[in-house]
C-alpha cells in the first residue's frame, strides 16, 4: 500500500485589496430592492385584507364600516392625534398618553415588588412554601375582578387603575424571575464555589445576572397584559383613555372611530413589547432572546 | 514520601442504598506532577475529581492537599470544567477579572490584578480577543479562556475535567499544546480526566486507569517515562509512547471493556 500526497500549487497571495466603501449607484439599488423585498410580503398581505374588507363591508346593509368610510369619518382623528377641543374631546394621542401613564406606574411598581418577591421566594425555601401557592391561586384572577375591590379601597379612579395594572403585570414578573433565580446553572454555581463568592457578591455577579434573561421574560409578558387590562379597566372608569375613548366611542355610534383606536393600541402594544425586549437585550447583553 | 496531595480510601456513594460509585481510591500526586485519570464512562472519574475540587463530598475517606484536608471548593484547587462554564454576561477579560479580584482581592493592588489577568490571557493567547464575549468566540477559544481564569488563580493543583472533550480534533491537539507548554513553564500540579487515550499518554506523567463503576477503583497506574518536551510528531513513531498507548488500549479494551448494557 502507499499513500500519494498532492501538494496544490501555491495559494494566491492575497485578494485584491478591498475598495474604499462608496455609494455606487447599483449598490443603492440593490438596498433599495432588498428593503422593498423584506416590506413586500407584508404590504402585499394589508392590500389584500383592505380589499376584502372594502368589499365585504362596502354596502348600505353591512353593520361595520369599510376602510374609505372610516377614512372619511375619522380623517381628522388620524391626522391629529393631539388637538383638545374641551372636556374630554380631545385627539387619541392624548387618550393614548393616559394610558401609557397608567401602565407605567402599574407595571413600574409590578416590576420592583415582583422581582424583590421573585428572588425571595426563589431563595428561600420557606418564602416558597409558604407564598407560592397563594400567588398561584391570586394568578388565576381576572384583572378586572380586581377593579371593584380597588375602586372600593382607594375610592378614585386613578389609582384604582393603577392598581389593576399592577395586579395583572406581577404575577409572570414574580414567577418568572423565581424560576430564573432556582434554576442558576450548575456550572455557575461551581465557578461561584471554586472562587468562593458568598453572600452579596453571589447574589449580585452570578444569580441576578444569570435570573436575568428570565426576569426580562416576565417582565415581557407583564407589560403584555398590563397593556390588555388598562383598556378594560379604562371603560370602566371613564376619564381620559384609550379604554374610555373606545366605550365612549360606542355609545355615540362612532364605529370607525372604535377601529382606528383598535389599531392604534395594537400598534402601542407593540411597541410597547418591544421596548422591554430590547431593554433585555441591551442589559443581559445578548444572554436574553 | 508524602505527597503533595493524597487521596486516601475515598469511597462515594450518592445515596445510602445504592452501589457505590466510586470504592477505596487511594492515589498520591507528587508537586509538579502531570497526571490523568482515564477510564470508561460511568467510572466515576469525574466524581473523583469533584471530590478534590471539593464540589462533591466523599461518604468516606479524604483529600489532604499540602497537609491540610480538603473539605470546600477553593482556588488552590481551581477546576477547568469540560464544557468551559464562563459567564456569559461577561467579557472573557471580565470572567478571568472576577477570578482574579475574589482571589487576590486583598493582597493584590487593583493595577496589580489588572496585569495579572493580562498576563494570563497573554499565555494562552487570547489577549486579541480578550474583550469579547464567550458567546463570540470559538469553543476552542473559551476552553483557553476557562484555562486562563484557572491558572490566573494559581492553584497549587490543577484540575482538568475533560477539557478538550468537546473540541474537535485539531484545536484539541493545539490546545493540548499550550497546556503542556505551560505545563513546562508553570510546573503546576495537574490532575486531568480523559477518556482519550492518545492525550493521557502524550500529556501525562502516569496515567492512573480507573475500573468500571459501579465499585470502581484504580485498575492500574501506568509510568509514562517519555522525556519532555514531547513533540507530537516526534512520538508517532517513538516506540516508548507506542508501548505506553497499547498498555491502556489493554486495559481499557481488553480487561475492562464496557458492560454491554453500558453502551
Amino acid at each position: 500500500m502507499s499513500i500519494t500526497v498532492d501538494r496544490p500549487a501555491a495559494a494566491t497571495p492575497a485578494l485584491a485589496r478591498k475598495a474604499p466603501r462608496r455609494l455606487h449607484p447599483a449598490a443603492l439599488l440593490a438596498s433599495a430592492r432588498r428593503v422593498l423585498a423584506d416590506a413586500m410580503p407584508l404590504t402585499i398581505m394589508l392590500v389584500l385584507i383592505l380589499g376584502i374588507w372594502q368589499v365585504a363591508a362596502d354596502r348600505p346593509s353591512s353593520t361595520l364600516p369599510a376602510p374609505t368610510k372610516i377614512w372619511a369619518d375619522c380623517r381628522e382623528l388620524i391626522l391629529h392625534p393631539f388637538y383638545i377641543r374641551g372636556g374630554l374631546d380631545r385627539g387619541l394621542g392624548w387618550h393614548l398618553l393616559a394610558s401609557l401613564q397608567r401602565v407605567a406606574g402599574g407595571f413600574t411598581l409590578s416590576a420592583i415588588a415582583g422581582i424583590a418577591l421573585g428572588l425571595l421566594v426563589g431563595t428561600s425555601r420557606l418564602a416558597m412554601r409558604g407564598l407560592d401557592p397563594i400567588f398561584q391561586v391570586l394568578r388565576t384572577v381576572p384583572p378586572l375582578a380586581w377593579l371593584p375591590l380597588s375602586l372600593a379601597a382607594f375610592r378614585e379612579a386613578q389609582p384604582s387603575a393603577i392598581f389593576v395594572i399592577f395586579i395583572t403585570a406581577i404575577w409572570p414578573v414574580i414567577i418568572n424571575t423565581a424560576v430564573g433565580v432556582r434554576n442558576v446553572p450548575q456550572d455557575y454555581r461551581n465557578v461561584a464555589a471554586v472562587i468562593r463568592l458568598r453572600g452579596l457578591k453571589y447574589f449580585t455577579r452570578i444569580l441576578l445576572p444569570a435570573a436575568a434573561p428570565f426576569i426580562f421574560t416576565g417582565l415581557r409578558i407583564g407589560i403584555g397584559l398590563s397593556w390588555l387590562a388598562i383598556v378594560a379597566a379604562e371603560m370602566l372608569i371613564g376619564g381620559v383613555g384609550i379604554g374610555f375613548f373606545i366605550w365612549d366611542a360606542w355609545n355615540s355610534s362612532n364605529i370607525s372611530d372604535i377601529i382606528v383606536a383598535l389599531i392604534y393600541v395594537g400598534l402601542v402594544g407593540f411597541v410597547l413589547d418591544r421596548i422591554v425586549a430590547l431593554a433585555g437585550r441591551m442589559i443581559t447583553h445578548g444572554t436574553s432572546s | 514520601m508524602a505527597g503533595f496531595l493524597e487521596i486516601s480510601q475515598v469511597s462515594m456513594r450518592f445515596a445510602p442504598e445504592a452501589a457505590p460509585v466510586l470504592e477505596n481510591v487511594s492515589l498520591t500526586i507528587g508537586a509538579g506532577a502531570y497526571v490523568s485519570v482515564i477510564g470508561h464512562s460511568g467510572c466515576g472519574k469525574s466524581t473523583l475529581l469533584n471530590i478534590v475540587a471539593g464540589l462533591l463530598k466523599a461518604t468516606s475517606g479524604g483529600v489532604v492537599l499540602e497537609g491540610a484536608e480538603v473539605n470546600e471548593p477553593g482556588p488552590d484547587r481551581a477546576v477547568v470544567f469540560q464544557n468551559h462554564s464562563l459567564l456569559p454576561w461577561l467579557t472573557c477579560r471580565e470572567n478571568v477579572r472576577l477570578a482574579v479580584d475574589q482571589v487576590f482581592g486583598r493582597t493584590k493592588s487593583r493595577a496589580e490584578r489588572a496585569d495579572w489577568v493580562d498576563a494570563n490571557l497573554a499565555l494562552v493567547r487570547m489577549l486579541p480577543a480578550a474583550d469579547k464575549r464567550p458567546a463570540e468566540i470559538s469553543g476552542g477559544m473559551k476552553q483557553r479562556i476557562g484555562i486562563a481564569r484557572a491558572l490566573a488563580m494559581q492553584p497549587k493543583v490543577l484540575l482538568l475535567d475533560e477539557p478538550f472533550g468537546a473540541l474537535d480534533a485539531l484545536t484539541r491537539a493545539h490546545l493540548q499544546d499550550q497546556v503542556m507548554e505551560i505545563h513546562a513553564r508553570l510546573k503546576t500540579t495537574v490532575m486531568m480526566i480523559t477518556h482519550d487515550v492518545d492525550e493521557a499518554v502524550l500529556l501525562s506523567d502516569r496515567i492512573v486507569m480507573m475500573t468500571n463503576g459501579p465499585h470502581a477503583t484504580i485498575g492500574e497506574i501506568l509510568t509514562v517515562d517519555l522525556p519532555r518536551p514531547r513533540d507530537r510528531l516526534g512520538m508517532v513513531r517513538d516506540a516508548g509512547w507506542l508501548a505506553g498507548r497499547a498498555a491502556v488500549m489493554e486495559f481499557l479494551y481488553a480487561r475492562h471493556r464496557t458492560p454491554a448494557e453500558a453502551a
